[in-house]
């Protein structure tokens, strides 16, 4: 392994290889902030460009655009609360609150540092356990992933803080009801189309989640005029903005998240199809219960576990993508698919012998993940002061600038007017809504997690000729579906136990 | 005017590799603009971006635009085309266009246009895991013959959608009922290999191009392949007509369409630049590193092709009742 290493290593570090990793880097996180374009589309738009150098060049320069725009896409989503892609959206759940708070700079730290753990501690687990995780990834069947989404779906109860359980698994509906709008993906009929040719493909995840957050948050500031007070606040919290400054107490809550969220991040991207958006909302779930009452009610609010879980967990698991496309040379997400196509172009075959043919590249695409990460690290940390300061331009600067950047975003995945007239109604709504305190995130969780879930237990049910019983046959499905109705029902039920306990004990007395 | 602005927006922000090239000797069209009926990124995509690149590089064509225009499964860029009648447009469009238009997803089929030529394409093939009790064909056929509702077979379309009409035709032409293909649809090929290999389906019907890398490997098993002549890339691997499907003969191809009322010189005009793009250079780049096989079917070929393949492909769907 040493010895693959070191090859890895003098293949990808020679100063051609740097420059491109620099390029690959700045250019990723520029492409990645830009809503609408995620790390597929940054990848896509550099495949001409990779074709033309030589194999480790290429996937070094690809690896870094991965890496940046992941990055990039964080940073919209702090910034000004944009998620550009699902693997982003449980960023901003607390890291939008933190940068509110005058926290930008920290917050941008927060992800940068969790965002290069999580990839550099997944590479990690991919080179000890990839030839072995292969196997495990294709145990899961059509009715362990649909159980996945069940116990993906559980993030919910993050959101249901305040007494407001009730609003939270409404709007959770809600998502799971728009989610099946369109073409009916196994039937292939149109459902809930109101007969217009434009809903035939669905509702797009970045229309909704531009409509519901981006779009939403500048409206809601614009109606919602700060008064002076506030304003000379938010102008004191603004000089801080670009401070990156963590306390050790700060590093030594992050560092168990980072470490958990690694490890779970990176096994559910091995699961193809699965992917970091699951990932980041499992992550994301999992802390707030460890976290505890006390520490789990500042989820949502600007929790620095709530930033860094789903930070590491999205990047451990687009790490963890990479074993059923290098072992299998099956392309799990959008991202490997176009990362095959490209490997492909190369005349790399990646596969189970990959691995024992061609050595040299199995070893510099590990290295070159470990180069990107690092070197997307040591650029952007001196850069996080000056993006953070993106939010001291003045609101009447900022809030049309996002509005125009949210809408264009969106008209530029389809060039579909009828797209941004959908937005403008959802983001209207989504005022609405807001100001009657509904959460809008368990809505994005059940529109994201609810296509996958319908696809998967029809096809379950499909395969089992209608028959509901691999819920309980299937010890995979019914272990996953356990965890779920636990992580469900204890924080519910403990506080009981523990007051007939304290009970018991009095009378005991 | 508007319009102008929305292609120059186009072009700013998704960095077009729309090159000038060089105004070679051998140029024939001053520019095409490709119209494409999915988002960025999508098959559709990829293949006009892709065939520009060739085309413009090699100075056949002096420069190329796109513009991407989703909804409505592909309906909606059709529409546009017949709409505007711009003699300077190709439209991108595959298999799924003759499928859509009998299944009413959108009123037009391509008679509404003028077919310029089918340029690249895939084989169907019918796929088993290594380890499967299916070794080969006769073994699919018998078991599927003995009792259908134990073959699940997966395909990465919808119900009624292409690799579903394919396992159907591959077992009708075998003599077996092809409606009783107990068909499991994944929303993407990749993931439906993934499917093949967990066990949960017993075969799977797909793109030879998608199953070939996996073949070589030795982890999955072609049984058969939809083409008339044994493949050059897999001379071992039978075809389905040879393995007892006779006459199955099924191509997923990609092409391009142009408005209505082409003149004829316009329309000869192109097909030749797409005749002189197969033998460039920049051509065999493109294609090597997009995987594509080349089917070249321009002209009246073309249109005889699409009318016989709606004609296999209706009476298909009509048998198994989605039409």
């Amino acid at each position: 392994m040493i010895e693959g290493i070191i090859v890895g290593l003098s293949t990808a570090l020679t100063l051609t290889n740097l420059v491109f990793v620099v390029i690959g880097c700045l250019a990723g996180t520029f492409i990645g902030m830009l809503p609408g374009l995620g790390p597929m589309s940054a990848i896509a738009l550099m495949i001409p460009i990779a074709a033309s150098l030589d194999p480790s060049t290429g996937i070094i320069l690809m690896a870094a655009v991965y890496y940046g725009a992941i990055f990039g896409g964080s940073t919209s989503s702090i910034l000004i609360n944009a998620p550009g892609v699902a693997s982003t959206v449980a960023t901003s759940f607390d890291g939008y609150p933190m940068a509110r708070k005058g926290m930008a700079g920290k917050a941008l730290a927060i992800a940068a540092y969790s965002s290069f753990s999580g990839g550099v501690i997944a590479a990690i687990f991919l080179l000890v356990a990839a030839p072995y995780l292969a196997s495990v990834s294709l145990s899961f069947q059509s009715t362990d992933y649909f159980a996945l989404m069940v116990l993906g779906l559980t993030a919910v109860a993050a959101f249901a803080g305040k007494g407001e359980m009730l609003k939270a698994l409404l709007m959770t509906v809600v998502g799971l009801m728009l989610s099946t709008v369109g073409t009916d993906q196994t039937q292939g009929i149109p459902r809930f189309t109101l007969g217009l040719i434009d809903l035939i493909d669905g509702i797009s995840f970045l229309l909704l989640v531009m409509a519901t957050f981006a779009l939403s948050e500048a409206l809601i500031a614009i109606l919602k005029p700060t008064s002076d007070a506030s304003r000379k606040e938010e102008m004191e919290a603004s000089a801080n903005l670009g401070s990156m400054k963590l306390s050790n107490d700060e590093v030594k809550e992050m560092v168990p998240v980072i470490g958990r969220s690694s490890f779970l991040g990176f096994l559910i991207g091995v699961l193809p199809g699965a992917g970091a958006t699951i990932a980041s909302f499992l992550a994301y779930g999992t802390e707030q219960r460890i976290a505890g009452p006390v520490k789990g009610k500042e989820f949502g609010k600007g929790s620095i576990r709530g930033l860094a879980a789903p930070e590491t967990a999205n990047n451990a698991a687009a790490t963890g993508s990479f074993v059923p496309l290098l072992t299998l040379g099956i392309p799990g997400s959008g991202t490997t698919a176009i990362m095959l196509g490209a490997l492909i172009g190369y005349g790399i075959q990646p596969g189970p012998r990959l691995y024992i043919d061609q050595p040299e590249v199995f070893w510099s695409v590990i290295v070159s993940m470990w180069i990107g990460n690092i070197i997307l690290l040591v650029l952007n940390l001196p850069l996080i002061p000056y993006i953070a300061r993106v939010l001291a331009i003045p609101s009447r600067f900022l809030l049309p600038l996002i509005l125009f950047f949210s809408l264009i975003g969106v008209y530029f995945v389809s060039f579909n007017t009828f797209d941004i007239q959908l937005m403008v109604l959802f983001g209207f709504i989504a005022v609405m809504l807001r100001f009657l305190d509904f959460p809008m995130a368990p809505m994005i969780l059940g529109f994201i997690l609810g296509g996958m879930m319908e696809e998967n237990l029809r096809r379950a049910l499909l395969i089992n000729n209608d028959s509901w019983s691999f819920l309980w046959e299937r010890p995979l499905t019914f272990s996953i579906l356990v965890i779920a109705a636990l992580c469900l029902f204890v924080p519910v039920v403990l506080p009981y136990v523990q007051r007939i306990r304290k009970g018991a004990k009095i009378t005991g007395e | 005017m508007l319009k102008k602005f929305r292609l120059a927006l186009a072009a700013s922000a998704l960095v077009l590799s729309a090159s000038v090239a060089m105004a070679g000797s051998h140029k024939v069209v001053d520019e095409i603009k490709f119209l494409i009926p999915g988002g960025a990124g999508g098959g559709w995509d990829g293949t006009a971006r892709g065939t520009g690149e060739a085309l413009t590089k090699s100075g056949i064509v002096g420069s190329a635009s796109y513009e991407n225009m989703s909804g409505g499964g592909g309906g909606k860029a059709i529409a546009n085309l017949i709409e505007t009648k711009n003699f300077g447009t190709l439209m991108v469009n595959s298999t799924p266009i003759v499928i859509r238009s009998l299944q009413k997803v959108f009123p037009q089929s391509f008679r509404d246009l003028t077919p310029i030529a089918g340029t690249i394409g895939d084989y169907g093939a019918m796929v088993v895991g290594k380890n499967s009790e299916i070794k080969d064909f006769a073994g699919l056929i018998d078991a599927y013959k003995m009792d259908s509702t134990k073959v699940a077979i997966g395909g990465g379309s919808v119900a009624g959608g292409m690799d579903h009409l394919v396992a159907a035709l591959v077992m009708k032409n075998a003599g077996a009922d092809p409606g009783k293909v107990k068909y499991i649809p994944y929303d993407a090929g990749g993931k439906a290999m993934a499917g093949l290999l967990s066990g949960e389906i017993k075969a799977l019907a797909t793109g030879f191009g998608e199953a070939i890398a996996l073949a070589r490997q030795g982890e999955v098993k072609i049984l058969c392949v939809t083409a008339m002549k044994r493949l050059a890339a897999s001379p071992d691997t039978p075809t389905c007509d040879e393995a007892g499907s006779k006459g199955t003969s099924f191509v997923n191809w990609r092409g391009f369409f142009a408005a209505p009322g082409l003149p004829d010189d316009k329309k000869a005009m192109y097909i030749n630049a797409l005749t002189k793009m197969y033998g460039t250079p920049e051509w065999a780049a493109v294609r090597d590193r997009m995987g594509w096989v080349e089917i070249f079917n321009p002209g009246d070929d073309f249109v005889k092709f699409l009318e016989q393949q709606e004609k296999d492909i209706g009476g298909l769907m009509k048998e198994l009742g989605f039409l």
